[in-house]
């Protein structure tokens, strides 16, 4: 630190009492923005073939520090295959507002296999051209 | 407790909050739904989970310093590579914790001007001095185990990016404190000078272990609301409690003595009587009058400043910030 170094901490640990801390610290001037830089999606994918899921965000100036980053906070302990990171500047994604446009997904039930009740209509006309037959004989 | 700190400003403006959105609100939380960044919330809920979560952040950060500079004074290869590892997650909770704080709107950059200008809290037994090897045994195994009775138990909690974080952590975390038992239990069966060190690092230690889970329930007067939010998931004292059932008995089989002889374990109710932990002292130290708080912040302070020039090298003209997605 750059003010004039009239005393230093004196410190119950030497290690710190080396580093000549001043005992008067310079007025603290708070960080520009950007500072810690900005922000990277963190995915992850367990085992190969997996398919990658969104484990959290690092800090980073560049994709080959956020991977650093992310190897450091992300893959500490267990297993991992990959790690994949992405600007969070460079995600499209609907707004939080507009959720509700996949409200309607479950009710288009005709897109749905089970909406259709092929089983019974065919028994239906088993039956009928079962009778037809017996008519006509 | 890391985010004890959320108790001391009393709760405000809730009665302002729309009434059936609030409704809702309580009604998912009391479901065991989790509240995502973009979901609605109370201004309060925001207030008090940025603020418990950005304080343990901090604790994390401070929290690497006591033990930090044991790592070129540990006893033999085996620890000092155990010692860094754990030194390292620590700093790394810090970052998992700066991202979930970060999704409730409050810039990085600003939390830790915050932590260095003195104005953020932080957890008071990191302003306590590590004076032997044993108190870094202390450390790693009593301040991890109280850490992991609260996070543990917050890792229930109602914000889906804390929870998820506290996951992650609470899995580091359960290898600090079998390895900080393992440094106790070595020094004390070890030489009458080690059990002696121990005993003495344990004496210094006892009073800031019990100031870590935050004041007694009847100074925090509005606790209720938190615990219906699943902001805090236990009272403080309950935290104590449970702390005290766990470790006390594994302390007293090791022979050590417990510097307080009130401590008792009442047969009928079952609760852990002890005598008042000076809990004016646990102030004076909060409001940045402990022995190291000075050291502490001029440390951290002195790290960030070696690293501007680094941080400004390497930033980028278009960069822009984002909220973090999650």
């Amino acid at each position: 630190m750059s003010a004039p170094q009239t005393a230093v901490i004196r410190s119950l640990d030497p290690r710190i009492t080396r580093l000549q801390i001043p005992e008067q610290l310079p007025e603290f001037q708070p960080k520009p923005p950007l500072d810690e830089w900005e922000p990277y999606e963190v995915f992850w994918k367990e085992k190969p073939g997996d398919q990658p899921i969104h484990v959290g965000t690092v800090h980073a100036p560049n994709a080959e520090m956020a991977l650093a980053f992310a190897k450091e906070n992300y893959c500490r302990r267990g297993r991992t295959a990959a790690i994949w990171v992405v600007r969070t500047a460079d995600i499209f994604t609907f707004s939080p507002d507009d959720a509700d446009m996949f409200a309607t997904v479950p009710e288009k039930t005709y897109r749905e296999p089970d909406a259709y009740k092929v089983a019974q209509k065919l028994l239906r006309f088993k039956r009928q051209h079962a009778a037809g037959e017996s008519h006509g004989t | 407790m890391y985010g004890n700190l959320s108790i001391v400003e009393p709760l405000r403006g809730v009665e302002q909050e729309d009434p059936e959105k609030l409704a809702e609100f309580e009604e998912r939380i009391a479901r065991g739904e989790k509240i995502e960044p973009h979901d609605w919330m109370p201004r309060e809920y925001r207030r008090q989970v940025l603020r418990m979560v950005e304080q343990h952040a901090h604790s994390e950060i401070i929290g690497a310093l006591p033990e930090g500079t044991w790592i070129t004074r540990a006893p033999g290869f085996h620890r000092k590579l155990a010692l860094m590892a754990k030194v390292q997650d620590e700093v790394g909770h810090a970052q998992l914790l700066y991202s979930a704080a970060e999704t409730l709107g409050k810039p990085r950059e600003q939390m830790i001007n915050d932590l260095l200008s003195g104005k953020a809290k932080y957890s008071n037994v990191f302003n306590y001095p590590a004076l032997t090897w044993a108190d870094t045994a202390i450390i790693a195994w009593l301040i991890d185990a109280g850490a992991i009775i609260n996070q543990t138990l917050n890792s229930k909690g109602s914000y889906g990016p804390y929870v998820r974080a506290l996951e992650r952590i609470c899995k580091e975390e359960a290898f600090h404190l079998k390895y900080g038992y393992d440094n106790v239990v070595t020094l004390a069966s070890g030489t009458k000078r080690q059990r002696q060190m121990l005993q003495e690092a344990l004496n210094r230690w006892w009073k800031p272990i019990m100031h870590f889970f935050g004041p007694p329930d009847h100074m925090s007067i509005h606790s209720e609301k938190l615990l219906r939010w699943k902001v805090k998931m236990a009272s403080n004292d309950e935290m104590r409690q449970m702390f005290l059932d766990a470790y006390v008995p594994k302390i007293w089989e090791l022979g050590l003595s417990i510097p307080d002889p009130n401590l008792r374990k009442d047969p009928q109710t079952g609760r852990w009587e002890y005598s008042d932990p000076d809990w004016d002292e646990f102030w004076r130290v909060i409001n940045g009058n402990g022995p190291c708080n000075r050291e502490r912040l001029a440390v951290r302070r002195m790290a960030d400043e070696m690293g501007a020039w680094v941080r400004r090298a390497l930033l980028k003209p278009e960069t822009r910030y984002l909220e973090p997605l999650f």
